[in-house]
């Protein structure tokens, strides 16, 4: 495995977390793109760090880890959000969520 | 300078320390308050307000005549810039306390949860305008980012809240993971975090061609992502207005003129240090692309506001506008051009909370977010009318306004560096805006209400806090010292 085939590999998974962002329509599935597309980004930022920087330097691969925390936090708070949006709307179909336009 | 350790740096890091420690207390003496309308944890977090102001203020006595300290390791960096936009970020908040605490939106049995929200919601901002390391600012960044999807659906039960938090994370999530995205190639390009580093290194790689500059405009446009949605930039702007409308009229005016300075902050310190040398700027010419990017946003901000009748979505348009011609001083890489922002950035404090507090003022006497809410109060109100006519005024530009002294310096400063279609399309939007701003002082003036109303009946308090925000609009642009602090915060920042 070298370089090109983590990144390729994170490329394409950021792609299809835009992806699932812009063409699904339920939350949760939205919620799981947005979760490919910080998962691709640990994925780049831990192999920059195996083959880009010296084996002593894993300052990529802790910003890896934090970004996986705050997947975990942004995730929390989406799904409460998500919950919100239930008791309000009785849907979280985004299309149903449309009070505020103009 | 050697960047202190961890132990060391925390000497200099006293404000953010408090802003943590008053933020627990108030989660806990809120614990013991049992008459939950007592204003008990309000008063307390202006307390703690207060004394990161005083603490920011040591700070400053700390640094010295040394231009900068770096703490943590590198990770932050306490300079005349950061101290600025703490100071900046630290009258927003008590101003927003003082919002809340007039406000009749919020659901008193949340107060602690609320105002703990707020302390550390400054707290990420304080970090966002010191970070000088790609983790630092993507974890400060995330801080105010999710605090303020929470203060946005604050109010439970009222759907237009809940919908604001709603659409509010789903951009705000996509836009901070692509800017990670773009940060991961950064990191690839140059293997380090840190900002200077990045400067030095990219500036190497592009002269001897081992990275396209392709790679790393991408990366910039990536990064642009985050920062332009924390700035309400086109094409990232179309949060704003619902988010705006829909969440509590205190936290509008909060992340309106707090958040948009973060992302100011953010956006100089990172361009410039990061992107400001002049290889970069010869293989990737990002100016160019902010020029774009200012004069879009100032143009479809001031349109979209046109046919608006909600007074929280028309000045939420107008601030989409404001950030364009915020910009417009980032385009250029000139101390003046960023020492324009600055003071901008400081007017817009003053004219922008004081509009809002008219908004929150009007919501609680006659329940109403529409100009139709405003017909006819320059009778039942004279002095409330007055002062929302010198905001609007101020915010459109007009002399002997605070706004006319700032725009005019953003202009100065544009077109000494030649780009005069950028500040005709300024002008241009400068008129347009007039048209939106008029018709709220249109219906206080020269309409009556429809119905007969009895005279409005403010507190003294009211008048104080109002007058807080109408005098300096008035003085700003005569006094000089606002201007002076400006420039000198922008000289630490490195450009090469």
């Amino acid at each position: 495995m070298t370089l090109q085939h983590y990144l390729v590999i994170s490329a394409i998974l950021f792609t299809l977390g835009i992806f699932a962002v812009l063409t699904r329509r339920n939350a949760i599935s939205i919620l799981m793109g947005i979760e490919l597309i910080l998962n691709s980004c640990n994925l780049n930022f831990a192999a920059f760090s195996r083959f880009m920087t010296p084996p002593e330097d894993i300052s990529g691969q802790v910003i890896a880890i934090f970004g996986i925390v705050l997947a975990a936090a942004e995730a929390a708070v989406f799904l409460a959000i998500i919950l919100a949006i239930y008791r309000e709307f009785g849907s979280i179909r985004p299309n149903e969520v449309d009070t505020l336009k103009g | 300078m050697q960047p202190l350790s961890n132990i060391e740096s925390l000497l200099y890091f006293s404000p953010e320390l408090l802003l943590v420690i008053f933020a627990v207390a108030v989660i806990l003496v809120d614990l013991g308050v049992k008459n939950r309308e007592s204003a008990t944890v309000a008063y307390l977090s202006l307390i703690g307000v207060g004394c990161v102001f005083v603490a920011v203020l040591l700070t400053h006595g700390q640094l010295g005549d040394k231009d900068s300290i770096s703490l943590f390791l590198g990770m932050i960096r306490l300079d005349a810039f950061s101290i600025f936009f703490k100071i900046l970020l630290l009258l927003a908040t008590a101003a927003t306390i003082l919002f809340s605490l007039r406000s009749e939106e919020l659901d008193a049995r949340l107060k602690g949860e609320y105002y703990a929200l707020l302390l550390a919601i400054t707290l990420g901002m304080f970090l966002m305008a010191s970070s000088t390391n790609l983790l630092m600012i993507f974890i400060s960044l995330e801080t105010v980012s999710l605090t303020s999807y929470i203060l946005a659906g604050f109010l439970t039960h009222n759907p237009r809240s809940s919908e604001a938090a709603f659409k509010y994370i789903t951009y705000g999530a996509v836009a901070s993971g692509t800017m990670l995205f773009g940060l991961s190639l950064l990191f690839g390009m140059t293997g380090t975090g840190d900002l200077g580093q990045i400067s030095t290194a990219l500036t190497e790689l592009l002269a001897s061609g081992e990275i396209y500059s392709l790679t790393v405009l991408i990366a910039i446009i990536f990064v642009l992502a985050g920062v332009g949605y924390k700035i309400a930039s086109v094409p990232f702007h179309m949060w704003s207005p619902d988010v705006y409308e829909g969440a509590p009229i205190p936290i509008t005016a909060f992340l309106s003129v707090a958040s948009k300075s973060a992302g100011f902050a953010l956006f100089i310190r990172f361009f410039y240090s990061g992107f400001g040398s002049s290889e970069v700027m010869q293989s990737v010419d990002w100016t160019l692309m902010l020029a774009i990017v200012s004069a879009l946003t100032m143009t479809v901000g001031n349109l979209a506001a046109l046919p608006q009748q909600n007074v929280k979505r028309l000045l939420a348009y107008s601030s989409i506008a404001h950030g364009g011609y915020l910009l417009m001083g980032g385009v250029l890489l000139t101390s003046e051009g960023i020492g324009a922002i600055l003071f901008y950035l400081v007017v817009y404090l003053f004219m922008n909370l004081g509009a809002f507090y008219v908004v929150v003022l009007i919501a609680n006497e006659e329940g109403s977010e529409m100009v139709e809410g405003y017909r006819g109060l320059a009778s039942r109100a004279p002095l409330v009318a007055g002062a929302m006519a010198i905001f609007l005024f101020s915010l459109t530009g007009i002399p002997p306004f605070a706004g006319f002294f700032g725009k005019w310096l953003l202009f100065a400063a544009v077109l000494e560096q030649g780009y005069y279609w950028l500040a005709f399309v300024g002008l241009l939007n400068s008129v347009v805006s007039l048209y939106y701003y008029a018709r709220i002082v249109k219906a206080m003036y020269l309409e009556s209400a429809d119905e007969e109303t009895t005279p409005a009946s403010f507190s003294t308090g009211t008048f104080a806090l109002l007058s807080v925000f109408v005098i300096p609009t008035i003085l700003i642009g005569f006094i000089n010292i606002f201007y002076t602090f400006s420039n000198i915060s922008v000289s630490v920042i490195p450009m090469q």
